[in-house]
């Protein structure tokens, strides 16, 4: 197995998913089993090889930098749980 | 024990356009919360980046300002973490392959020495909304306005060992923006932010302390002061056998202290992978050639050149180079006068003092540039005396017209009329001759002193407007033929 339950909560913590104490043998069986696909890719020489970072084979069209969106706050608010004075409120965040 | 500090700045720039980086959302400072976010800056379900070729521009005008090697194929990263003020859960950043590699820019110190900083990198990224803890007592409030703002990251090696060469360093940086035209490089309103990388070592050994992060400090004096401060905190631990922990902290300046950000630990690991929503960026070298052709003169350049050019001392020129407005003001006063080292006087002196106590931008200043050359002419044709050129110049700063209006209209032209100046000369000498018997009696070095008291007499009668120079060689010939 090529990862730990303790990986599995580190990971999930950092993506803050909930893992119950009864799944995680299973979430970490089957996660290691993608990881160990990814290795078993990892023994095919890619020398030579660039590296894809887009399946595309095209590079970025680019936007001229003009103002085209406008203030549509109260429609974009109107789905927001809670709000005040034009701000979006969230739980206390305490740095 | 005998620490040495080592140090790498992390420079977070904001860059002068007028719409955001991925959206078509304006970046105007200042404006009421979340009017400026769309729901690309809200991170809506199924909305997709667009890339401003402005910001790109700019990053790639900021490597050739450097000399760095621009990134031929330059990547979007996501950097995910979880903030109330980042909607998406990730921040799009460059981490891979960046849009500027690595450069050498060269920092001018104070005492005139070039400090060569290596530059290790400078990417594009947005910047996150903002998180308002004081306005509302049980929550926290969220201002998505400077979400998706342009800004260029700008990484340093750990090349620094004092606070003065960061400082140095920031604000040669901050020269460099605003002379590309790349940023307003408005600290004040967040536009130029610093995070400082900060370690200690023993002093002749290379291996490198475990490091601190001060995040988000914003204006010089603070940086100069964090340093210090988590300099004295470190030293303090080692000193009594303890040890570093790597952590992000926070300047707090009202206490002076670093103090730890413990919501950060935890979250310290980005798992960074290419953005799928983007495509790579592909800059090519007629693109960067004609970036080049528009570079303008460069803060280095523009202080070899008024040094050689105008026969400034290095000291006038590296105060007046690194503010572009005061540099262009200097030379339109220059333009019109043809007198350097009176310009940059007056301008570093009686003008900027002026500006800074009514809190004027040399840009905005009352006084053109035009109007400070009439008074520069006016001294150097030997209208005015410094003196009365003090008086010209607070009644042009009152608006009260042009130096030759004023002295027009006041009558202030100083006299340099040999003959009028002998009869005074004269009348005083005859009014005086107590003074005169102490002066011939005296010896050379007793007479410079006595000297004064007639120069001051005549300048009494003229109202000031003697020619000091004149009036002091037609003095002392009179009084000298007296003996």
């Amino acid at each position: 197995m090529s990862v730990t339950p303790e990986d599995i909560e580190k990971v999930a913590l950092l993506a803050r998913l909930s893992i119950s104490e009864s799944a995680l043998p299973e979430v970490t069986e089957r996660f290691s089993k993608v990881l160990d696909l990814v290795d078993e890719l990892n023994t095919i020489n890619t020398d030579g090889v660039v590296p894809m970072s887009n399946p595309h084979d095209m590079t970025q069209r680019l936007r001229a930098d003009t103002v085209t969106s406008h203030n549509t706050r109260e429609a974009l608010m109107a789905s927001a749980p809670a709000q005040d004075s034009g701000y979006f409120l969230v739980p206390k965040v305490i740095d | 024990m005998n620490w040495e500090i080592v140090m790498g700045l992390e420079v977070h720039l904001q860059l002068a356009t007028q719409s955001k980086i991925f959206s078509g959302s304006a970046t105007q400072f200042g404006a009421e919360p979340n009017c400026q976010a769309d729901p690309v800056d809200l991170g809506m379900p199924g909305m997709l980046p667009v890339l401003n070729e402005e910001a790109v521009r700019h990053a790639v005008t900021f490597g050739l300002g450097i000399g760095a090697k621009i990134g031929e194929r330059s990547v979007f990263d996501r950097k995910n973490y979880f903030y109330p003020d980042l909607p998406k859960g990730y921040q799009v950043s460059q981490f891979f392959a960046p849009i500027v590699c690595e450069g050498v820019f060269d920092v001018a110190m104070p005492d005139g020495s070039l400090l060569p900083i290596r530059i290790t990198r400078a990417h594009l990224e947005e910047d996150a909304g903002k998180s308002v803890h004081d306005i509302f007592p049980r929550e926290t409030g969220i201002d998505l306005n400077r979400a998706g703002t342009p800004l260029l990251e700008i990484v340093t090696e750990p090349d620094f060992r004092t606070a003065e060469q960061a400082v140095a360093y920031l604000k040669a940086l901050h020269s460099l923006v605003t002379y590309l035209g790349i940023s307003d490089g408005n600290m004040a309103e967040g536009s130029m932010r610093c995070d400082i990388n900060i370690s200690l070592r023993e002093r002749g050994t290379d291996a490198l302390g475990t490091r601190t992060e001060i995040k988000n400090v914003n204006s010089f004096r603070f940086v100069e002061r964090a340093i210090h401060v988590e300099c004295e905190r470190q030293a303090d631990i080692l000193d009594s056998g303890g040890r570093i922990i790597q952590e992000t902290r926070l300047y707090d300046a009202e206490q002076n202290v670093t103090r730890s950000m413990r919501s950060k630990e935890v979250a310290n690991d980005y798992r960074y992978f290419p953005e799928p929503d983007l495509l790579p960026i592909e800059i090519d070298a007629d693109y960067i050639e004609a970036v080049r052709a528009t570079l303008p003169e460069l803060p280095g350049a523009k202080r070899n050149r008024f040094v050689s050019d105008y026969g400034l001392s290095e000291y006038d020129a590296t105060l007046l180079v690194p503010n572009h407005a005061m540099a262009s003001f200097f030379e339109a006063v220059v333009d019109h006068c043809h007198a350097a080292k009176p310009a940059a006087n007056w301008i570093l002196g009686d003008l900027s003092g002026a500006l800074n106590r009514a809190d004027i931008a040399i840009e905005h200043s009352p006084l053109s540039a035009q109007q400070l050359a009439g008074l520069i002419s006016r001294i150097e044709d030997g209208t005015l005396s410094s003196k009365l050129a003090k008086q010209v110049f607070d009644a042009m700063w009152e608006g009260l017209g042009d130096a030759d209006e004023i002295i027009e209209s006041r009558g202030l032209k100083q006299v340099s009329d040999a003959g009028a100046l002998e009869t005074m000369v004269a009348e005083v000498i005859a009014a005086n001759p107590d003074q005169v018997a102490q002066y011939v009696a005296a010896d050379e070095a007793k007479r410079k002193k006595l000297s004064g008291f007639f120069v001051g007499q005549i300048m009494k009668a003229s109202q000031g407007q003697a020619n000091p120079q004149l009036l002091n060689q037609l003095l002392l010939e009179k009084l000298d033929a007296q003996s």
